[in-house]
């Protein structure tokens, strides 16, 4: 088993927890981290898979790079709109939409 | 109800890491094999390491609307935050605030060492100006620099320099044909031109990411 193998199994671990964090936990500061625990594991698979040839492939290795800073844009958005809620209603939690 | 919910959503995230495992275990030959392309054009790329070429050469659309995209997730922060006073740097401990004025040049000679390197070895402009604006934090962190109100305009001209300068070279190019396809001999210098300018807002702009969250609300 090669390393880049272990690195696209950990990424696909580290996905599944990410996703499972987003639809599990409601405090949104905490879904934001599983957000991206889940862009990471996709990073992981992306480049784990591209080294297994001799020559690693540099296509998904710059596309990695495009998603991390895409990644990180988002992210600072998403804190300020957390921000923002915060703020007006003093909640970190999105209201239960059960009756909307 | 709710540790229904919790056991379904666990059991279905198990189920797909062992089929993703299963499926990357019995990988095919790969479909389309990018790897003699990117290599085989290197030459006329204008720089030397095929990350580089795939990111500023190849596929500059992507690098172009991401910088955009950083742009516009930046505005969109400056809208949801709205006005607000400037924070005043917290006073913090004199031996942390003096490593960091010692660190903040060495992580400058980084970054601009990083921007240099992009064309033949692993760097570029993202790298150096996420070293820039970590160095602004650091700044911040210990009390040295205030988190930033709505900006000036030269932090405006600062901000969107690295998109306007990709733009108009990716347009100053549409006039000898292609968006964005450099011409052979002059490659280098433009993807360095673009990667020195990209660099400068880039770092503002992750800067600006943490400086303008920062402030207090004004509430």
């Amino acid at each position: 088993m090669s390393t880049g193998f272990v690195f696209a199994l950990t990424g696909a671990a580290l996905f599944a927890l990410g996703v499972a964090g987003v639809v599990l936990i409601g405090h949104l500061l905490r879904r934001i981290l599983a957000f991206n625990l889940m862009g990471s594991g996709t990073y992981l698979v992306l480049v784990g898979l591209a080294q297994r040839h001799d020559v690693p492939d540099p296509v998904p290795q710059a596309m990695v790079l495009t998603g991390i800073v895409v990644a990180v844009a988002a992210t600072a958005l998403a804190l300020a709109l957390v921000r923002k809620l915060h703020a007006l209603t003093g909640q970190v939690e999105l209201p239960d939409d059960a009756n909307g | 109800m709710k540790r229904m919910v919790v056991a379904l959503v666990v059991t279905l995230a198990l189920a797909f890491v062992l089929l993703l495992t299963g499926a990357m275990l019995e990988l095919g030959p790969v479909a389309i094999d990018l790897r003699a392309p990117v290599a085989a054009h290197l030459a006329q790329s204008g720089v030397s390491h095929p990350v580089t070429a795939v990111l500023l050469n190849y596929r500059g659309y992507d690098t172009l609307l991401e910088i955009a995209v950083l742009l516009l997730a930046l505005l969109a922060i400056l809208a949801v935050v709205g006005d607000t006073a400037a924070t005043r740097p917290m006073a913090s401990h004199p031996v942390l605030q003096m490593l960091a004025r010692l660190a903040t040049p060495l992580m400058i000679v980084v970054a601009i060492y990083l921007l240099w390197a992009g064309a033949f070895r692993p760097g570029g402009a993202f790298q150096a100006g996420a070293v820039l604006a970590a160095a602004a934090v650091l700044l911040h962190l210990v009390g040295l620099l205030p988190g930033w109100s709505t900006p000036g305009l030269r932090l405006r001209i600062g901000l969107v320099a690295g998109f306007a300068l990709f733009l108009a070279v990716a347009t100053g190019l549409l006039m000898h044909g292609t968006l964005l396809q450099y011409p052979p001999a002059a490659a280098g210098v433009l993807i360095l031109l673009i990667e020195a300018g990209l660099t400068v807002s880039l770092a503002l702009i992750l800067a600006g990411l943490f400086l303008f969250l920062a402030r207090e609300e004004a509430a």
